[in-house]
């Protein structure tokens, strides 16, 4: 079974109709990019898949459960999905370490020095276990997002989402975190990414999803998407980001 | 100046009881003040009405009716009733922190919708419940941010413990009407019960300086 199916999705905020029928199955190990214009949808649609936006109407199901239904414990289903923010948000009062402690020690209640080991290896894996004890205030912004990552994987996800992860870097630091990326993707992990990084839904997504005005417009495997698109707002839209 | 320096040294024995008084009562009155204005504070975010609405109401009687009068109702109001009864120093302490309850739900209210919303959706995320993301990430930064203000309103309940005087509580102040009474020297007296106050202030603001430097926020 597919690991996210998502049914007739649709959120508004007061009168806004946000997203208006959304329709889309994600393999387990697949890569899925979203692209599409400012204030399209994209991140809504993201935030719908962990419930951080209560959702208005349709299905969503993640790894076998129904998070549209008031019954299941969305708590334990975050447990398995991993978010990385455009921002970062990485807690500033705690060390890099502690961030990525907070969660296998207080959620899956991991003793300490099992945890620490798994986190200085995380750390290892995004290239920062010197900066271990330092704290976030005192990194630059690409290796904030790297901590964040490795803060997500912490807890085991089977998928992570990405919500434009190098929009707020500087130029010179997109490279570290999009490897780091590709590297998770090459590992296996199912990955949705909402990106403005064309390169790298090209290069890492197995599919593309472009949205447009609430909808998914189309959707294609990338060399299809975007060297041969369908829809018109889709030739549009490229035209002015490729 | 001879003068001063006697009556220092017959007073000053008595004035130190009564400073003790003073520091024991706000002692406790700020740490009951501390988890009533937490709770309020709570209560008045959280998303049940009922909760909600008791949590403002609280807040507006307080800030609405002088601290004097909140001390009356609570010695003489609540006292005259047949069921209820207790002696000056912890009606003095009950209403110190009620008071202080009220104004420190407030700052804390401040404090904890001052941090960014992204850091609960990333505490979310992470699985955490929404009271672990209170207390792990949103109250470790709110506190910090509060400490200034939350010195402020110490100070202020400080000062209203002065007032406790008035229902015969034996504090500086009413160690400091005795001793008037009995030396007649006024100037004397009541200037060094005000450098007393001074210092102590000036303490409490040392302190809040000293952890504020040293919860810097990163
Ligand atoms: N909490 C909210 N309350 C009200 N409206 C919202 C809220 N969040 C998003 N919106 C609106 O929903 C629409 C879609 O927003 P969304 O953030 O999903 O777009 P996006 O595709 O991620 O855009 P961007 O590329 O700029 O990040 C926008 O019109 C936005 O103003
Ligand atoms: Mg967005």
């Amino acid at each position: 079974m597919s690991i996210i199916q998502v049914k007739n999705l649709k959120k508004s905020f007061g009168d806004l109709e946000v997203l208006k029928d959304i329709n889309v199955v994600i393999e387990e190990q697949e890569v899925l990019c979203v692209i599409g214009p400012s204030g399209s949808g994209k991140s809504t649609f993201l935030r719908c898949l962990n419930r951080l936006e209560d959702i208005t109407d349709g299905q969503v199901i993640v790894d076998g459960n129904d998070i549209t239904s008031k019954k299941t414990n969305i708590n334990k289903v975050r447990e398995n999905v991993g978010m990385v923010f455009q921002q970062f948000n990485l807690f500033p009062h705690k060390s890099v370490l502690e961030n990525v402690l907070l969660a296998p020690m207080k959620v899956s209640k991991k003793n300490k020095e099992e945890a620490k080991a798994k986190a200085l290896a995380l750390l290892d894996k995004v290239g920062l276990k010197e900066k271990a004890e330092s704290y976030p205030g005192e990194l630059s912004g690409g290796q904030k997002q790297r901590v964040a990552i490795a803060r997500a994987l912490a807890m085991d996800p089977k998928i992570m989402l990405f919500d434009e992860p190098t929009s707020a870097l500087d130029p010179e630091m997109v490279g570290d975190v999009l490897e780091v990326m590709k590297q998770l993707a090459l590992e296996g992990m199912t990955m949705v990414v909402v990106t403005h990084e064309m390169g790298f839904a090209r290069e890492v997504g197995d599919r593309v999803i472009f949205m447009d005005g609430g909808y998914i417009v189309e959707e294609n495997e990338p060399n299809a998407l975007f060297g041969n698109p369908q829809e018109e707002r889709t030739q549009a839209f490229l035209s002015k980001v490729l | 100046m001879e003068r001063f320096q006697e009556v220092f040294t017959n007073a000053f024995p008595y004035l130190m009881d009564g400073l003790q008084m003073t520091i024991y009562i706000f002692l406790i009155a700020i740490v009951l003040g501390f988890i009533i204005g937490l709770i309020v504070a709570l209560l008045r975010l959280s998303p049940i009405k009922i909760l909600n609405w008791i949590a403002i109401w609280f807040i507006n009687a307080i800030r609405g009716t002088p601290f004097i009068v909140q001390l009356f109702f609570i010695y003489f109001g609540l006292n005259s009733l047949a069921w209820i009864s207790f002696d000056n120093v912890t009606a003095g302490i009950v209403t110190v922190a009620i008071n202080a309850g009220a104004y420190f739900a407030e700052i804390i209210r401040a404090g904890i919708q001052s941090i960014d919303k992204g850091q609960t959706e990333a505490a979310r995320s992470l699985g955490l419940t929404s009271s672990q993301t209170m207390r792990h990430v949103i109250l470790p930064q709110a506190f910090r941010r509060m400490l200034p203000t939350f010195t402020n309103q110490s100070i202020i309940s400080l000062k209203d413990t002065s007032l406790l005087s008035i229902i015969g509580v034996a504090d500086l102040v009413q160690r400091g009407q005795v001793q008037t009474a009995a030396t007649y020297a006024a100037f004397e007296i009541w200037f060094i019960v005000g450098v007393i106050y001074f210092i102590l202030i000036y303490l409490l603001t040392l302190l809040s300086d000293f952890l504020e430097r040293r919860f810097v926020l990163r």
